[in-house]
């Protein structure tokens, strides 16, 4: 009896073990819930059809923070996933954690893959490239801000549908939707993204100085500049009208949009597959406001979503790294970016695969997707609109949104607000410098 | 004489003992000691570098007007908490304690809240006074009111509260409930004999002898409102607008799971239970006096 039960342990374990054997798994940890999950199990299906050596095992882990926090774990347990998707703000921290990632740079040389940092766009690789020019994680989905209108609330209003260029103008339209009784002129979402980080980079003005954190860790924030206290001022001046109606720290906004409450929007341009699904309204995506008295706005704006790093773990064979460099290169490929930029909604990582989606005639048929390319490429980025890498940054923003509620609210004036997040963000700094000495 | 039961064997109490003993050690007091070590250190996100840096921790977050902020945001909501969470049960346990008919069913519908899970009714709560979209929201407007926790600090608070305190009413009811079937009717018929009016004989007779539940309701409901609100606060407001319901325990996740900061979320945590045990003591030592057995 025990003999039989041993042969049949000794049987299944042979059968489990034999095609492990032959194909070695890639972890990949991943944030994308929903219709975006399927798409990034759709993109590990295919590349293991396309060969048989390696397996990638896409794994939900749940949101941004919750999968790095899953990630940190598995590190300090010794098992890490093989690629996980981070997003941008925690590119410092793990940028800083040498030995428990190594850079996709290091990742493609090693594999010997063919690899040029060239082909990929510089607004959207600099995000994740160190000073020397090495590509340090894979940009995976991003994004960034526009502006939108809910041309029937215009229409409703008297006014032409034609989007405002300068936050002058916004105010202005604000007022006249306010009058035609319109209770919520104008929202955002993700307000330190939108009004401060992409903010900085359309008018080409830092958010810290070492070129916003990229060239050290030894950075400070710059966001208690004239300009930013007036924008931020402005944004205060609007809620207290009744000109702004603010709607959260993430994407809240989009649902205020989107069902026809709020008239105009800023928010991220992924904000457009869901407007397009609740289907109330007619709209238009824009170009960011911007205020036109500065001097070289606008500049470009920059992206948010996240990347994918590669991780290390003690006992990790070379032929790991090497499934993970071919996966890496499968998946910077034109046609497979384009599928994944035209379906999600997300920017397309190689210029390659703009070109290829652009003669598609994809962009004629959805301007808005052209557009987010656009105004990320409008100018050659400056030091100031490359991106930006600031440790603690998860933190960081939360200093930022606290000081601009307080605004929004009017318990502070912006002057003082903005004075309390540099002194409070560069706090968090120091410790992330102390820390990762 | 005091009656006690002796066991023979050496042993065998220990061993009867040691599970709860482990369970304790594995899941309460090594983590605690844990904390303590951490908090005295300063590491990155991944543990790559550990220095030791003393009370550096605790300077910083004392130094920190938001930290102590924290601390007053976290006695408003205990004391708010605690307050109307035991005064509500209580009002609705007289009720029920004087129910004839449908009693059953009054109290089982009570009882109800408790079974929901604290992010559910956080979810719940946020539902009905979403901005805009709630129900009640809408309700408010009608009266001119203009509700909007995401950016007014002390809506947010009252939300918090309010949903808090719903979902620990029923525990409360529980025991005053069982406290008040307890108290003898001979009592309460004679004083009502003697011309006492209901309130009279509720604040004279009934109250008194409800003092160790109420006490003991005091002890949990602050434990409540440290620690296990914390289900409903991520669920809604994530300790928003501006800090407006950042209380200690949230901050203390929201440093050590969300930005991974370890040394200060640790120090925070150490901070926090010397709150909880200070508490705790002066609760025995000072208000238990004043508790009729």
């Amino acid at each position: 009896m025990k003999l039989r039960l041993l042969a049949a342990a000794l049987a299944a374990a042979g059968a489990f073990a034999a095609p492990a054997q032959a194909q070695t798994e890639i972890q990949w940890w991943h944030s994308m819930g929903g219709a975006l999950g399927d798409r990034v199990n759709g993109l590990a299906e295919k590349f293991n059809a396309s060969q048989k050596e390696y397996k990638v095992v896409a794994t939900y882990k749940g949101q941004y923070p919750v999968s790095m926090t899953a990630a940190i774990a598995a590190f300090r347990a010794g098992n890490p996933p093989h690629i996980l998707q981070v997003f941008e703000v925690g590119t410092a921290t793990m940028m800083a954690a040498k030995g428990a990632i190594v850079p996709v740079a290091t990742v493609m040389k090693n594999a010997k893959e063919p690899f040029d940092p060239k082909a990929y766009l510089p607004t959207v690789s600099g995000y994740y490239t160190d000073l020397k020019g090495n590509m340090l994680s894979l940009p995976f989905n991003s994004s960034t801000a526009l502006f939108y209108i809910n041309k029937d609330a215009f229409k409703k209003a008297g006014l032409e549908p034609v989007a405002p260029k300068t936050w002058k103008e916004v105010v202005a339209t604000a007022e006249k939707l306010k009058a035609a009784g319109i209770d919520c002129p104008y929202t955002t979402a993700w307000p330190s993204w939108v009004h401060i980080e992409n903010f900085s980079a359309w008018h080409n003005v830092p958010i810290g100085t070492k070129q916003n954190g990229m060239g050290g860790v030894d950075t400070k924030f710059t966001i208690d500049s004239p300009l930013h206290v007036r924008h931020v001022a402005m944004l205060g001046d609007m809620a207290k009208k009744g000109l702004f109606v603010y709607a959260g720290r993430t994407n809240q906004g989009d649902a205020k949009f989107s069902s026809g409450e709020c008239a105009m929007f800023t928010g991220s341009a992924s904000a457009q597959a869901g407007i397009k699904k609740a289907g109330k309204i007619d709209w238009s995506p824009h170009f960011l406001p911007y205020h036109d008295d500065v001097k070289g706005a606008p500049q470009n704006s920059i992206i948010g979503g996240a990347s994918l790093w590669v991780m290390a773990a003690k006992g990790r064979k070379p032929d790991e790294y090497k499934g993970v460099a071919k996966f890496l290169s499968f998946l910077s490929q034109p046609e497979i970016q384009m599928e994944w930029h035209t379906g999600t909604g997300y920017v397309p990582i190689t210029l390659a695969a703009y070109e290829l989606t652009r003669k598609s005639g994809y962009y004629d048929k959805e301007p808005g997707a052209a557009l987010t390319v656009q105004q990320l490429t409008n100018k050659a980025p400056t030091a100031n609109s490359k991106g930006l890498r600031f440790g603690n940054f998860v933190q960081g923003r939360e200093v930022i949104e606290e000081e601009m509620e307080a605004v929004f609210a009017g318990t502070k004036d912006a002057k003082t607000a903005m004075a309390d997040a540099v002194r409070r963000g560069n706090d968090i700094l120091r410790k992330f410098q102390a820390a990762n000495k | 004489m005091d009656k006690r039961v002796v066991f023979r064997s050496a042993w065998l109490p220990y061993a009867l003992l040691a599970p709860q003993i482990a369970i304790t050690i594995v899941f309460f007091f090594w983590p605690a000691a844990q904390a303590v070590w951490f908090a005295f250190q300063l590491q990155d996100a991944f543990g790559l570098h550990t220095q030791f840096v003393g009370l550096q921790n605790f300077a910083a977050l004392f130094a920190d007007e938001h930290y102590l902020g924290s601390f007053r945001t976290t006695a408003v909501f205990s004391i708010a908490v605690a307050f109307s969470g035991i005064a509500i049960s209580l009002l609705l346990a007289s009720m029920a304690d004087r129910v004839l008919r449908g009693a059953l069913a009054y109290k089982t519908l009570l009882i109800w809240p408790y079974a929901v899970a604290p992010a559910v009714a956080g979810v719940l709560w946020g539902f009905m006074f979403a901005p805009s979209i709630g129900i009640v929201t809408y309700v408010l407007k009608g009266f001119g009111i203009d509700w909007n926790w995401i950016i007014q600090g002390d809506q947010a608070m009252l939300l918090v509260v309010m949903a808090s305190v719903w979902k620990q009413i029923s525990y409360n009811f529980l025991f005053f409930l069982a406290g008040l079937q307890s108290i003898p009717r001979s009592l309460i018929e004679a004083a009502a004999i003697d011309g006492a009016s209901p309130l009279r004989r509720f604040w004279t007779v009934v109250f008194p002898l409800l003092s160790p539940t109420t006490f003991f309701l005091l002890v949990v409901n602050i434990v409540y409102a440290f620690f296990d609100t914390f289900g409903v606060i991520d669920a809604t407001t994530q300790g928003g607008p501006a800090q407006a319901t950042q209380i200690l325990v949230y901050k203390v996740y929201y440093d050590g799971v969300k930005a991974a900061d370890l040394g200060s979320s640790s120090a925070q945590s150490v901070i926090l239970m010397f709150i909880v045990i200070t508490l705790t003591v002066i609760q025995f030592r000072y208000v238990e006096r004043k508790v009729q057995y």
